[in-house]
């Protein structure tokens, strides 16, 4: 112990070294000194979940979960509480931005390799927070009982009762036995902040597991002199700081400028179990997992095929057979990757779109592309793909 | 890639920059003041909407109309306005006598309602548009129960209010006595009679620009 116990941080020091704690993995951690702003999208979604938190807090002061009440205390936050409008444009718009966040960074994460050894766990956690945010985003989504709200539970309630075995029970307990009703309502409502709070538990482990591994970096070469590390203060405070300034005036006009871009004008008129709207489609976030599953005729298939999409993700530290990191190296799985991105992207508009015709045609194309990356590129790949060579250390690209 | 197991890419140290440098003081306060301003901006919206539904009812009309033709003279009426009790009166001549008595006035504390707790048109003896009928805010200025109504009877036919947390008392127009803790008269509302059996509560002819906010104490 460098300091003396009398002093209040020798003090604090010797019973709880939060400081020392905090200086040696926030301000002197050793970070590799080539990460490009791709690198920033994590701290963007940590400071999104943060907002999406602290207004979530505040709206359910003023929230009642019941079938009679929920829309009319929704209104009532827009239109007549101080500042309610904005705590909720902030909750709402924080969503898309978490979503963006976390599509970004994961996309990173494939392209660099991210995901291969030593850094299964930071994939694996990454992607238990990415189905956390789903459920939360899905269950926040019925909270304010609109059209949407009602009919899109009622068709994931429908999609769940589904599956085989499970799914009634599944169901029936999300429920409660009765229909879409006020219990039901409440336990979405708990649900939603139940699997909030849960996702802070989970990012302090996916955190750890970065901490414990470090990061990787556009090279995919781990550091290995004192020449490859920068401390991570002022280093990548500054540059996720710069970053964090940018995402925020994006977030920010997001709210003040266009808060109705993004929402869907039918969830402004009240759940009614008589009259399903016209045309139901999911929010932006949620739109390729519900283009999967309108592009495949059979029930349980599309059901299938669209968890199956999150679910092979876990599979994908062990899919890919390739001990080269980076796609930097990799000439044929670049271009590959692309496609995933933008099949991926196809799907999501084309679910945005009714299923016929054109639509229906890129979806199916999309779906077929999106498993065969993942089932056939990934292990297969690295037999007949050339890389290119690999620098010995991670300052080779920028000599 | 064995060596990532045995050594963690963290073990390499960095080359730490000399603590105590004072060539970027000026930039670090002020990105740091900039945050904190920032941080205190998006509080605002935050605590802002802890004030709930308080700042922004002010301007709808949320005035009631009560039928106060089966009220009889000496009983009176409890409703509700804006969450709180409204006691209307029908006074006998034996209660508007009382509030006349000469000697009533040292007893009391503001007995000319000269603090402002009533609009402008219950300024006035009897603290009410006409003398027969009282509405009165039936919530004590010491601290905040319900005064009781004590109904003219053959021995006090005056009638008066007390209140049964601390003892306060006021007369029949709501004029609060001095040996008691409350230290003003009883609140009056915007009434506005709209006809001999018909009140309107939040909303008054004679005082159009009184609000119910401007008192000095509810």
């Amino acid at each position: 112990m460098s300091k003396p116990e009398t002093s209040p941080t020798g003090w604090l020091e010797a019973r709880l070294p939060i400081v020392s704690a905090f200086r040696r993995e926030y301000v002197d951690f050793a970070m590799p000194r080539n990460l490009n702003y791709l690198w920033n999208f994590g701290a963007f979604a940590t400071i999104a979940l943060a907002l999406l938190i602290v207004s979530g807090i505040f709206l359910a002061l003023n929230y009642t979960p019941s079938v009679a009440e929920a829309f009319n205390s929704i209104e009532t936050i827009d239109r007549h509480v101080s500042s309610g409008w904005l705590v909720r444009a902030i909750h709402m718009g924080g969503v898309s931005m978490l979503f963006a966040a976390l599509y970004v960074h994961m996309a990173r994460s494939l392209y660099y390799g991210s995901y291969k050894t030593p850094r299964e766990l930071l994939w694996l956690t990454g992607l238990g927070l990415f189905i956390l945010v789903m459920i939360a985003a899905f269950a926040g989504y019925i909270l304010p009982w609109g059209q949407m709200s009602y009919w899109g539970a009622t068709v994931v309630i429908n999609a769940m009762n589904a599956v085989p075995v499970i799914g009634p029970a599944l169901a029936s307990w999300l429920l409660g036995g009765e229909g879409l009703g006020s219990v039901a309502l409440h336990r979405f409502y708990v649900l939603h902040f139940v699997t909030a709070f849960s996702i802070i538990g989970v990012i302090v482990l996916h955190v750890a597991a970065l901490h414990v591994v470090g990061s990787n970096n556009p090279t995919g070469v781990e550091p290995e002199t004192s020449d490859d590390v920068v401390p991570f203060h002022p280093y990548y405070t500054t540059k996720d700081g710069l970053g964090l300034c940018l995402f925020l005036m994006v977030y920010a006009v997001l709210i003040f400028f266009a808060p109705d871009l993004l929402t869907l004008a039918n969830n402004y008129a009240m759940a009614n179990p008589l009259v399903t709207p016209g045309d139901i489609t999911p929010e932006w976030y949620f739109a390729p997992f519900y283009g999967i599953l309108r592009a495949v005729p059979f029930k349980l298939g599309g059901l299938l095929l669209s968890a199956g999409s999150v679910a092979v993700l876990f599979a994908v530290p062990w899919l890919d057979r390739s001990p080269v990191k980076s796609a930097r190296f990799r000439p044929v799985l670049r271009w590959a990757l692309l496609g995933l991105f933008i099949a991926f992207i196809a799907l999501g508009v084309a679910g945005m779109h009714k299923p016929t015709g054109l639509w229906l045609g890129i979806s199916r194309l999309s779906v077929a592309y999106y498993y065969a990356y993942f089932l056939l590129l990934l292990p297969f790949l690295p037999r007949f793909e050339k890389t290119r060579p690999v620098p010995a250390s991670l300052r080779g690209e920028n000599r | 890639m064995t060596q990532d197991a045995d050594s963690p890419p963290s073990s390499p140290s960095c080359p730490l920059p000399e603590r105590g440098a004072r060539r970027r003081d000026v930039l670090s306060t002020v990105v740091v003041g900039a945050g904190c301003l920032g941080a205190c901006a998006l509080a605002y919206p935050f605590l802002d909407s802890l004030n709930g539904t308080a700042n922004t009812s002010l301007g709808e009309d949320d005035s009631i109309d009560v039928d106060i033709s089966s009220l009889r003279a000496g009983q009176q009426l409890v409703v509700t306005w804006r969450g709180w009790p409204v006691f209307i009166q029908k006074r006998t001549p034996e209660m508007l006598a009382s509030l006349r008595a000469s000697d009533l006035g040292q007893r009391l504390r503001d007995p000319d309602s000269k603090i402002l707790q009533q609009p402008k048109d219950a300024t006035n003896w009897h603290r009410s548009v006409v003398p027969e009928i009282g509405v009165l805010i039936g919530i004590c200025t010491h601290l905040g129960c319900v005064p009781s109504y004590a109904t003219p009877s053959t021995n006090d036919k005056s009638g008066k209010y007390s209140c049964p947390c601390h003892g306060s008392q006021f007369d029949v127009a709501g004029r609060v006595y001095k040996e008691a803790p409350a230290p003003y008269n009883l609140p009056v509302p915007p009434v506005t009679m709209m006809s001999a059996t018909h009140v309107r509560i939040g909303q008054s002819k004679g005082d159009p620009g009184f609000s119910i906010a401007s008192i000095q104490q509810i």
